[in-house]
């Protein structure tokens, strides 16, 4: 692809952390989407059930923010340390967001007088969590000012429209992954409405796509070369096609009535996205002013976890896919564990 | 607004506040899984009621607590990066392995196995289902080796080298990991979580049995809490001794600050025990003290000489006082403790460990001793390693991020408000909870809801247990 990859420690890092990340945004990103998607259904047995339906995964889903997060600091702690400072402002509302909708998740059990309170808390939470997530995406692919080892920007320069864009995009995005889960996970009038929102937030998302694919080149030079010169158009253009196919095999799903094809369909949406982000960045950490190279952890620290990666991760992969699997199939309307 | 705040010392006051609330909810899971663990062992063994119904009460509010940790726990992954950017540059390459380790034995599994444990005991069955609730206990002890370990490398580093960014690279894993104070810092805080926790289920044991002497389930978690107290809390003294002695060894300005040791003496150095400590005078004012027990304490030999903070560089010093009166209020309540275990073993002796009810008033207010003696512990050891963060080579001065201090001072504020709503309303339902006895029939943490079997549920089996 006449990209350079050589396969070295710092290289299978990168990986592992974009792995983490984009497992974060594969289970996180339902389950933030449900939260924002909570407004939209007043009715108090819907919401128990939408919370059933997540309830006892939601805890794993976000460890794997803080393996993207805690492996950066350990892998690319310059990376860490240059992009935190960057995105601060992002970051913490990002960290409040989790707070108030993690806590959402037991305490709306335990009252009934304050139960609203904590069903908004639950929704805005996880509205301020992606719109976060999405803004910090953004401000990341503009790129960050850095001087010898540090950030050295100004406190609103995440705040363009383009990483407000990347916002929205998100937004719409994860809401589109917890419709999709709903049609998957319920039955009756609430999976009905689950696929009517399922159409028009695939509308949506389509636009956003577009819309942030059509942005990116204009940020930078590099980024237009990177995806529309000759002939890295050849490999680049497959993305874009592959969308265009996904989208009709999820259409078709949606029309037919396929209870689980959605959601798969609509995540491998995001996964070329995410691969579309890659093309992007590569091999930039921190787009345009520091490579994975630069700012790696010398080689003995990076082997010393990679060890550990190669062979918890598939175990964690394992009892995680267990855990699914117990509370695997339609929610029980009636029954307090599903 | 922030102009006259320096971003150093707002950073500072951020990550203490945080940290400080964090600690109270891992404190109290750490012991509260790993007595869930025993009470459905308990009932697995015997299939007595009353244990699952302890265990379905605990649960409940094990549930609340653990979500509380979660949370204010992924704020501190991020604090590191936010606030002590240069920290974490120069730090990253040895603590986030030991971090990344820590996610990847601790936090996963907990979190894997947590909702099985919290709902899945119809679909699993009793056996799984109990493998899980082990796994989340496990999980939460593994998460203390590791967060230990790192924040210990921090008080006394080893196995270490610089390179030439000024990064530490570690140069021996096996001494970096288990550096010369973390033994003692993982034994001391795993006792001091399970005291914790005992005191809290003494307490609700205690307050109900007030009301009624004859409820079983209030008489079993009493007395498992009393038993916990009574052997742990000399166990937890001993340990602290030890872990002071290890100290001297390698912060001996940390144990000075303690002490309140401002001047060395040649021979035979004071136990101060109160007294107002002067920084800038460098005296101990009012001090009560007792000749020479210092030295016996620490050197066990009434004559010994200690230095005291008049070798150490001023600019080297920790604040005093703060070390030395948190110092004082930990141990004061590890005595109490003590008296508390002993109480309680004279009175099970004569046989009124129900019916004592000035027991049961002071384990009530004894309740929430482990939490002060936890974060009071905490205060003592960090406030003790200043001015550094990584003792003796990087000064707190030097680990902070490139901070506006309007930006930190506007998330303080954003912290603070946000974590004393949340964490008082979580308070809130919790103490609503302990209110009630455990009762005949207790249900896990959906039990408000009807339940009902669903697929592949051995629920006759479990039926019968709970006759049983
Ligand atoms: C002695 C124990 C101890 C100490 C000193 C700390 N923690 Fe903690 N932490 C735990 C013991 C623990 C725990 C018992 O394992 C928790 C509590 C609830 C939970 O889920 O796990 C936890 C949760 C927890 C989580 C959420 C994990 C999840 O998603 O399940 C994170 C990210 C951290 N912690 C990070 C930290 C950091 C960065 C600390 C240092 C500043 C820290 N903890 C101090
Ligand atoms: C969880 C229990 C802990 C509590 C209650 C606690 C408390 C504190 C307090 C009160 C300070 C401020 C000291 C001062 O500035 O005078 C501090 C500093 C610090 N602690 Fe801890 N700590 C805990 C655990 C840890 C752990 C596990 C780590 C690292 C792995 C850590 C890293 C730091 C750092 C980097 C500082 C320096 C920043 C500062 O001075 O505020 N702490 N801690
Ligand atoms: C009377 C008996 C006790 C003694 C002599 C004692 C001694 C000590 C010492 C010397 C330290 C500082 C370690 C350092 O140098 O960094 C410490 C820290 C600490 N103590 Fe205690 N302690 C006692 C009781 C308790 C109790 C009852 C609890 C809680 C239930 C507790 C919880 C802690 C915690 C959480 C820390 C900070 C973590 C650590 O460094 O281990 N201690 N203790």
């Amino acid at each position: 692809m006449g990209l350079g990859v050589d396969v070295d420690i710092a290289t299978l890092w990168a990986f592992v952390i974009a792995f983490a990340v984009f497992v974060y945004v594969v289970m996180d990103g339902f389950d933030l989407g449900l939260g924002m998607l909570f407004p939209l259904f007043p009715n108090k047995a819907d919401r128990n059930v939408i919370m059933n339906s997540v309830a006892p995964v939601w805890d794993g889903n976000e460890t794997w923010l803080v393996l993207g997060g805690g492996g950066l600091f350990a892998a690319f702690p310059l990376a860490y340390a240059v992009l935190m400072p960057a995105l601060y402002t992002p970051i913490i509302a990002m960290l409040l967001g989790l707070v108030f909708r993690g806590v959402a998740f037991e305490f709306r059990w335990r009252t009934r007088r304050e139960r609203n309170r904590w069903d908004v808390a639950f929704a805005g939470g996880s509205l301020l969590a992606t719109l976060a997530q999405g803004v910090a995406l953004g401000a990341i692919l503009q790129g960050v000012q850095v001087e010898g080892r540090a950030y050295a920007g100004g406190w609103w320069d995440w705040l363009t429209p383009f990483s407000v864009l990347t916002g929205v995009a998100l937004v719409i995005g994860y809401s589109l992954l917890g419709a999709t889960w709903l049609v998957m996970k319920t039955t009756g009038e609430l999976r009905e409405r689950a696929y009517r929102l399922s159409w028009w937030l695939l509308l949506a998302m389509l636009a956003a796509l577009a819309a942030v694919s059509a942005a990116t080149p204009l940020l930078n030079i590099e980024y237009a070369y990177r995806w529309l010169a000759w002939p890295h158009i050849l490999f680049t253009a497959l993305v874009p096609a592959a969308v265009a196919g996904v989208t009709a095999l999820l259409l078709r799903a949606l029309a037919n009535r396929r209870d689980y094809q959605p959601f798969f369909l609509s995540l491998t949406l995001f996964a070329l996205a995410f691969a579309g982000l890659g093309i992007s960045i590569w091999p930039y950490i921190v787009p345009r002013s520091i490579t994975i190279w630069q700012a790696a952890a010398p080689e003995n620290s990076q082997l010393f976890m990679l060890v550990g990666v190669a062979i918890l991760v598939p175990i964690i992969l394992a009892y995680t896919a267990w855990a699914y699997w117990v509370f695997r199939g339609k929610v029980d309307p009636e029954a307090g564990y599903h | 607004m922030f102009e006259a705040f320096d971003a150093l010392i707002l950073a500072r006051v951020q990550f203490a506040f945080t940290v400080s609330f964090h600690i109270i909810f891992p404190a109290f899971s750490i012991g509260l899984a790993s007595y869930l663990a025993v009470l459905e062992a308990m009932w697995l063994a015997t299939s007595r009621e009353v244990y699952i119904n302890l265990f379905n009460y605990w649960l409940k509010i094990f549930a609340i607590a653990f979500g509380m940790g979660v949370v204010s726990g992924i704020v501190m992954s991020y604090q590191f990066g936010t606030n002590w950017s240069v920290f974490s540059d120069k730090t990253g390459p040895v603590l986030g392995p030991l971090m990344a380790y820590e996610v990847l034995t601790a936090f996963f599994l907990e979190a894997g196995f947590l909702g099985v444990m919290l709902f899945g005991l119809n679909r699993v069955g009793p056996k799984l289902h109990f493998f899980a609730t082990l796994m989340v206990a496990i999980g939460t002890l593994m998460s203390a080796f590791w967060i230990l370990s790192a924040n210990s490398w921090m008080h006394t580093p080893a196995g270490y080298a610089v390179n030439d960014a000024g990064q530490f690279v570690a140069t021996d894993w096996w001494a970096l990991i288990f550096n010369p104070s973390f033994p003692y810092r993982l034994l001391h805080m795993v006792l001091a979580a399970y005291l914790t926790t005992a005191l809290v289920v003494g307490a609700v044991g205690a307050y109900h049995l007030l009301h009624n002497q004859l409820r079983t389930g209030p008489r079993v978690m009493f007395s498992m809490a009393m038993w916990m107290i009574a052997l742990v809390a000399p166990l937890q003294i001993i340990a602290g001794d030890a872990h002071g002695l290890n100290t001297l060894e390698h912060q001996p300005a940390k144990v000075m600050a303690m002490e309140g040791h401002f001047q060395s003496h040649p021979d035979g150095a004071p136990l101060i025990l109160f007294g107002l400590p002067d920084q800038d005078a460098a005296v101990v004012r009012y001090a009560l003290q007792i000749p020479k027990l210092s030295s016996l304490i620490l050197k066990h030999d009434l004559n010994a000489p200690l230095a005291g903070l008049d070798t150490v560089p001023r600019e080297n010093w920790p604040p005093v006082p703060i070390t030395f009166w948190s110092f004082r209020i930990m141990v004061a309540i590890g005595t109490l403790m003590l008296a508390l275990g002993l109480a309680s073993l004279w009175l099970r002796w004569r046989g009124q460990l129900f019916s004592a009810r000035w027991l049961h008033r002071s384990a009530i207010l004894m309740g929430p001793a482990g939490f002060v003696a936890v974060l009071a512990g905490w205060i003592t050891t960090e406030t003790g390693r200043q001015p550094f963060t990584v003792f003796g080579l990087l000064r707190t001065a030097d680990s902070v991020s490139p901070l506006a201090a309007p930006a930190v001072g506007s998330s303080l504020i954003a912290f603070i408000i946000v974590y004393f709503a949340v964490f008082i309303a979580g308070t809130v339902y919790i103490l609503r909870l302990m209110a009630e006895p455990p009762h005949h029939g207790e249900q896990g943490p959906r039990g408000d809801l009807p339940e009902r079997a669903a697929g592949i549920t051995p629920a006759p089996a479990i039926a019968s247990r709970r006759l049983g």
